[in-house]
């Protein structure tokens, strides 16, 4: 396996304008004779989706649920960065750039982040053409707000409802195109594999989710926008059915999987209230423009109620460690920051898991009708959750999985190591590094779809000449046999433990070894633990009913599956990367005063790994990361 | 605490249904109502019977894919809260909970709690968009909106679409849903193009769904778990005349 990032040639904010005239055309009479299938119809599916249906190709979308609408994207809550400087306070392509490349840890490729940045701007006025009401001020204007790891305000936010004002947007662009013909959408379907053709994608294989059939869609190209995989962790702040079945079983196929153990947990996150829990909650960044971060100063003062604590015995500890960033320090430092507090016995709430989130100084400042203006909805929503009111008293937040920065390896066109097989948005790893940047999903799922996608893809159906695929193909009834022969195996072992159950001992281990905090012993041990579960779980599942028809049974099982042997990936990953960086905490490498300590000589480069078989260990590739811009930096919030 | 839970069970479209009852066994108040659900399936898997089957996936009432009838209301009757919101201390110990479907003719059954809501799709697909492709868009703030406008498109494009107003409405009638998509787009300068032939295509989809006729008794809007306002319906019926009187 070759990794050829394809980045252009010249000064890097040349790059893209010289390479979009360089990608060759497909003539627009031509354009309908090719097939593309969408997986995923979230931010970076349904504009994908949309906007390759409004220049002609002929597409077919797929999601899980039972609406495109539904896609977790919409959950989103907090704004969409773009660097169109209205606030007149000093942004710019380059500073996004910059914050960009900076908040990734020095770890993301500079073609690409840069390529983000630039179209960042035409996002905004894309949507605001489809009618996304965002924020606006007196004057009709409209407004910005000001998130972690940035020092200007350039997020643009619908309530704090951003994800589905967006996401909404996408998914009437793509309802047009249906309601036009120009797109199949095929909801409740799940894909279950890709099919290779002379080493080319060349369709899918998927099961209908409602009468459980097998069936194969040849296309031209596959587009992967399937999400993340946060939920290896089981508590994340994922919807229930985001899963990494798409990317995994590509991976399988032979599309290169990246830095996997780039995991983001969200330092604003409500806290764990018992062992039911299925789920976590965000509450947006956003909450940190005017909430403070504390804990108490003494650990004798841990369990009593936040206001007999006085100002004096409360320790502001961001404000504290990050005088200049103060409570908007980017996410993986602030989370780990409460970690660290609450691993000192100074946490707060049940089982000391907890942080404060005060509003009082600001409620004191601005009014209690200001606030209710800016987080009205969140705090509703965390007096639904917890019973408690958040106007006279402080929330508790606790880190939560949130994103995932890993994906499959992509070059610049977006293709990853499969010819024909394109991955966008989050399912795939190429833009935020080691640490995302909150407002910068969105960002960047947008602009795959939109605006990168759209024009790769032609060059992609321009130069390769491929024979038109058709399912009667042996690959694609190979492949459907393969699907069918593990639905069976699944539904035949009627053991004694549940998809749930393996999948929530799953996330507890990679939690307790792989999450905010990693070293090489606890490693191993989830290393060779997870092998064990592996086989503990094709020996003594129990999946009820049976494959024709809707069984969500089914359905969970086979992610769960996947998510085993991803997490064994995951793991490998977080062991093989010796220094710390972004979401990636490696407790044998930090500085003196805790901070990620970095080795830029050894690993400043993209971990892709290649599948080599079962039970073999997977092939590392690495991509060396150049930078010709930016100085690479300690990077500090302080 | 100790429930009783009688659950609709139907196995396809095309089998009868009936209701079922179950024991959920040591509810503790923290828990979401669905996650109570996860804890009775448990069980029932436990006893190799079929779970129960229901839509859920955020979790965090923004996706709209609850669709749980509890207690004869749709979501359960609380103020702005959506089924996956609902927590158990609303609940006492030793009570009996119903829990069924969404009831419509245009939301035919799937499976046990699931119905098919696809016709929501399709009205949206019918003129719930403003048509402009990618790229080429004039500059975010070429034109200005007054904040009130833009306020007031924010409130109705909150709607989720998981169709409890539907299930509430004794008509069946899909005339919060199609007002809010109507009142979001036509409020808005860049949605005011197609104001008419969205309104006209909209309901006249809506109608070839088979959803039922709206009589403005406002259980719709009293179970929105977005709290959408049955003033958007005036605005709908406003529009729509206007349509019809144009001749459009």
């Amino acid at each position: 396996m070759i990794l050829d990032s394809k980045i252009p040639s010249g000064p890097l904010a040349q790059k893209w304008e010289n390479h979009k005239f360089d990608l060759k055309l497909v003539n627009p009479a031509n354009k309908r004779k090719f097939d593309v299938l969408v997986v995923g119809s979230g931010l970076a599916g349904a504009s994908a989706a949309a906007s390759l249906a409004e220049l002609g190709y002929k597409v077919k979308c797929f999601c899980f649920q039972d609406s495109p609408r539904r896609a977790h994207s919409i959950a989103a809550q907090g704004g969409i960065n773009a660097a169109k400087n209205y606030p007149n306070d000093g942004d710019s392509v380059h500073r996004l750039f910059y914050d960009t490349i900076k908040g990734g840890d020095f770890r993301a490729r500079e073609a690409n982040v840069h390529r983000l940045a630039q179209v960042s701007v035409n996002i905004i006025d894309q949507c605001v053409a489809q009618g996304v009401p965002f924020a606006r001020e007196y004057g009709g204007l409209l407004d910005n707000r000001s998130f972690g790891g940035a020092q200007v305000s350039r997020t643009f936010y619908a309530r704090g409802q951003t994800g589905q004002q967006l996401l909404l947007g996408a998914y009437q662009a793509l309802s047009r195109q249906i309601g036009l013909g120009n797109v199949q959408m095929f909801a409740r379907t799940e894909m279950l594999d890709v099919v290779l053709i002379d080493g080319h994608a060349k369709g899918i294989v998927v099961r209908d989710l409602t009468t459980g059939e097998i069936s194969s869609h040849a296309g031209d190209a596959v587009v992967l926008a399937s999400g993340g995989y946060g939920n290896v962790f089981f508590l994340s702040t994922n919807a229930k059915g985001c899963n990494v079945t798409a990317t995994w079983r590509a991976y399988k196929k032979g599309a290169a999987f990246a830095n996997p153990c780039y995991t983001q947990i969200h330092p604003t996150c409500i806290p764990v209230s018992g062992d039911h829990q299925s789920k976590l909650t965000l509450m947006s960044e956003s909450l940190r423009n005017d909430g403070r971060v504390w804990v108490p100063k003494r650990k004798e003062d841990a369990g009593k109620p936040a206001a007999s604590i006085a100002e004096g015995d409360r320790d502001y500890f961001l404000e504290r460690k990050y005088p200049s960033f103060g409570n908007l320090a980017p996410r993986d430092i602030s989370s780990r920051a409460a970690k660290e507090a609450c691993d000192a016995g100074l946490g707060v709430g049940p089982g000391g898991l907890g942080v404060y989130l005060d509003f009082a100084e600001s409620i004191k400042r601005l009014g209690e009708d200001k606030i209710r203006g800016r987080y009205g909805n969140l705090f509703d929503m965390y007096e639904r959750i917890t019973g408690d009111n958040a106007y006279q008293q402080p929330m508790r937040i606790f880190p939560a999985v949130h994103y995932t920065m890993g994906g499959t390896w992509v070059d610049y066109n977006l293709m990853s190591t499969i010819p024909g097989m394109f991955v966008i948005g989050e399912a795939n790893f190429s833009d935020h590094g080691a640490n995302r940047l909150g407002a910068s999903a969105l960002m960047q799922g947008l602009a795959d779809g939109y605006f990168v996608l759209p024009y790769t893809i032609g060059n992609y159906f321009a130069t390769s000449k491929q024979a038109k695929p058709v399912t009667s193909h042996s690959e694609f009834k190979k492949a459907e046999e393969g699907i069918r022969v593990l639905t069976t195996k699944l539904l035949a072992i009627k053991g004694k433990k549940t998809p749930l159950a393996f999948h929530r001992e799953l996330g507890r281990l990679v939690w307790d070894k792989c999450g905010m905090a990693r070293d090489a012993s606890g490693l191993k041990e989830a290393l060779k633990r997870i092998p064990e579960l592996r086989e503990e779980f094709w020996a003594t599942v129990n999946v009820s009913g049976e494959s024709g028809g809707l069984n969500q049974s089914l359905e969970y099982a086979g992610r769960v599956a996947d998510f085993i042997e991803f997490a064994e990936l995951l793991c490998t990953d977080a062991l093989n990367r010796n220094e710390s960086c972004g979401g990636h905490f490696r407790t044998e490498y930090q500085t003196p005063d805790g901070e990620a300590q970095r080795n830029d000589e050894d690993y400043s480069h993209v971990a892709a790994w290649e599948y080599k078989g079962p039970n073999q260990a997977p092939e590392l590739h690495k991509e060396a990361l150049v930078y010709e811009e930016v100085h690479m930096s300690t990077r500090s919030y302080k | 605490m100790n429930l009783t839970l009688k659950v609709w069970r139907q196995t396809n479209s095309k089998t009868p249904g009936h209701f079922e009852t179950y024991q959920a066994k040591e509810v503790l108040k923290d828990m979401s109502f669905l996650e109570m659900l996860d804890v009775v399936n448990e069980e029932i898997i436990g006893q190799r019977r079929e779970p129960i089957a229901f839509d859920s996936d955020c979790r965090e009432g923004i996706c709209g894919s609850c669709s749980l009838v509890i207690n004869g209301i749709p979501h359960g009757g609380h103020k702005a809260t959506a089924a996956c919101q609902l927590h158990m201390r609303h609940f006492q110990d030793g009570q009996t909970i119903t829990i069924e479907p969404w009831r419509a003719q245009a939301f035919p059954p799937v499976k046990d709690l699931i119905v098919d809501r696809s016709a929501f799709d399709r009205i949206i697909q019918a003129g719930g968009f403003v048509s402009v492709n990618t790229g080429g868009t004039p500059d975010a703030n070429a034109i200005p909106v007054p904040k009130e406008i833009s306020d007031l498109a924010m409130d109705a494009a909150q709607c989720i679409g998981c169709g409890a107003c539907v299930a509430a409405c004794k008509n069946a009638s899909a005339m919060l849903f199609v007002a809010a998509k109507v009142s979001h787009l036509n409020l808005l300068p860049q949605g005011a193009a197609e104001k008419d032939r969205r309104a006209l295509n909209m309901v006249t989809q809506m109608d070839a769904e088979g959803f039922g006729a709206c009589t403005v008794t406002g259980s719709c809007e009293a179970v929105c778990p977005k709290e959408i306002s049955l003033s958007f319906i005036s605005k709908l019926n406003r529009d729509y005349g206007v349509a019809i009187l144009k001749g459009k």
